[in-house]
């Protein structure tokens, strides 16, 4: 293992010190429990908006917490969910009295500890209402599996959901847009390596040098199906053919297309894939109408990218173009 | 037939936290292997790593109800634990300390309601059902081993050992199951022929419980 670190054991408490150092006018940092809130947090008669899951997502989600995003994010150790205490002690902290927003990936530790943060808040008259992402088109849905992963649409949302919150629109409100989010979104991730947990000091898994995996989670759980590295041309197609017949997305949609890196892939790289995935949505008829490059939500150094549409409407571009300012993404301001 | 008089007593529950702590950790390895084949690979040093938090914060409450005691431990294992297990085997042990609040002692009956207090909490908090291939395929085999003991006047000790047997019967019975919950369940047909994880450091609930509390 090769890594910019000093001890395994200390990788999530350091890169959460180097947060607090490095943007003090947008976020605190909070120890033991670990979590990070925006710097003017509580916000008066606004939804509170508190987001996380376990790290080595980064940016997600602690890079997205400050105007315009979320309220609070907690980090859990890496690639594990966070727990209950965290959670409660955020949502205590983001309660401007207008009640609180959880969201959620769908994986079951994330959402089993959520719904106990959720429970937990009730007893201290804390409203909170959850919303859980699940955009991810590689795992076959079925009433009888934990459902698919909630991935890249979860950028999207926390922008789109926490607009509506600055607007200090009612938690019903907010809640209701972040949902709709969550159903016009579709997504798909593929990986060229696997990653390492510095914990576990050894690949995830094991992928030779001239192969990929397609279909993959965010930390590195087995895709659809393993073959020979093939063109950007062809990977694009595998990724954006099962969203787009997903929704399905349909001749003369609007959409914001956001191509994500896995962590380890260059943006030289991504927008390869970007050209691509315009000539695919061209060719349908789908106009693009905004864009999101780059790695917002990523599995530590694995090489790879995800590919997220979002279906669009006015309200939706209005939110996507409103004011952010946080650690990861700025404008409009 | 034992002696139907006797009583769980708190210091036997404080051993019993003891000894499945003691069990955890012996097989973390084996815990862990298990949840590789099927899951993320970090069921036993999870688990170990909340036992050893609850080892620490036994002494402080030692002195106090069962219910106290058994709502520490669950909230020991919510903040330290992670993952899924975290909130599952957490709200295990806080239902349970719902049916033991101001108690010292528990006979068997009380302690048949305080495994379904906290078997019922475990199913509402995970959604899921029995045969899905989780800790539910071992502790319910266990509650109705405890109920069928007690309806046939079997003594506390008798009642244990038996639902330590049908524990362990549930987990061995988890092998051919296809999860159906958690993410295992991403595999499909794929987690056919593992024994589930969850379901094995349950039946250790009952194996330790059978060792130590009669």
């Amino acid at each position: 293992m090769k890594k910019l670190i000093n001890k395994p054991d200390d990788v999530v408490r350091e890169e959460l010190e180097g947060i607090q150092i490095a943007h003090p006018d947008m976020v605190k940092v909070f120890f033991d429990p670990n979590y990070i809130v925006r710097a003017d947090a509580p916000v008066e008669g606004k939804v509170g908006i508190v987001s996380g899951g376990g790290s080595g997502h980064e940016p997600l989600h602690g890079g997205f917490v400050g105007m315009g995003m979320l309220d609070a994010a907690c980090p859990g150790a890496v690639f594990t969910s966070p727990t209950p205490d965290q959670m409660l002690e955020a949502t205590k902290a983001v309660d401007g009295g207008a009640g609180v927003l959880h969201i959620v990936k769908n994986y079951t530790g994330d959402v089993l500890n959520f719904e106990m943060a959720a429970d937990l808040a009730a007893d201290e008259d804390i409203e909170v209402e959850a919303v859980v992402t699940n955009d991810d088109v590689a795992v076959q849905d079925s009433l009888y599996t934990a459902g698919r992963r909630g991935v890249g649409v979860t950028v999207l949302l926390e922008k789109i959901a926490g607009a509506a919150a600055e607007q200090k629109r009612p938690l019903k409100d907010v809640a209701e847009i972040a949902r709709r989010v969550n159903a016009q979104g579709r997504s798909m991730g593929m990986a060229l390596t696997s990653c390492t947990v510095p914990t576990a000091g050894k690949p995830t898994f094991d992928l030779p040098e001239d192969e990929m995996e397609i279909g993959i989670g965010i930390h590195g759980e087995p895709g659809r199906s393993r073959m020979k590295v093939k063109s950007a041309a062809e990977i694009t197609e595998m990724l954006a053919t099962p969203i787009l017949e997903d929704l399905p997305f349909e001749e003369s949609d609007e959409v914001l297309a956001f191509v994500n890196g896995m962590g380890g892939t260059p943006l030289i790289e991504l927008y390869i894939i970007y050209n691509e995935l315009s000539k695919i949505l061209d060719k349908r008829g789908i106009k693009i109408v905004r864009n999101l490059i780059g790695p917002y939500i990523t599995s530590l150094e694995m090489a790879g990218c995800s590919i997220t549409l979002l279906k669009m409407d006015e309200e939706l571009l209005h939110l996507w173009d409103a004011p952010v300012n946080v650690p990861a993404l700025r404008w409009g301001i | 037939m034992g002696d139907k008089n006797m009583n769980i007593t708190r210091d036997k529950i404080i051993t019993w936290i003891e000894a499945f702590s003691a069990a955890i950790a012996e097989n973390k390895v084996y815990l862990t292997d298990l949840d590789s084949a099927i899951g993320d690979g970090d069921h036993g040093v999870n688990m170990d790593r909340g036992f050893q938090a609850v080892l620490t914060k036994l002494p402080s409450v030692s002195n106090q109800d069962i219910g106290a005691i058994l709502k520490v431990v669950g909230m020991t294992l919510v903040s330290t634990v992670g993952g899924a297990s975290g909130p599952l085997y957490g709200t295990f042990f806080i239902q349970m300390a719902r049916k033991t609040n101001g108690k010292l002692e528990l006979t068997l009956d009380d302690w048949i309601a305080t495994i379904e207090s906290g078997l019922d909490g475990v199913i509402r908090r995970g959604k899921a059902n029995p045969g899905d291939k989780t800790m539910i395929d071992s502790i319910l085999p266990a509650l109705e081993a405890l109920k069928t003991a007690a309806g046939n006047d079997k003594s506390l000790a008798e009642a244990l050992s038996a639902s330590a047997q049908a524990a362990h019967q549930g987990m061995e019975d988890t092998i051919p199951l296809v999860a159906k919950r958690g993410r295992a369940s991403y595999l499909g047909e794929r987690s056919a022929g593992h024994q589930d994880p969850g379901a094995t450091s349950s039946y250790l609930l009952f194996k330790t419980a059978a060792e130590v509390l009669p």
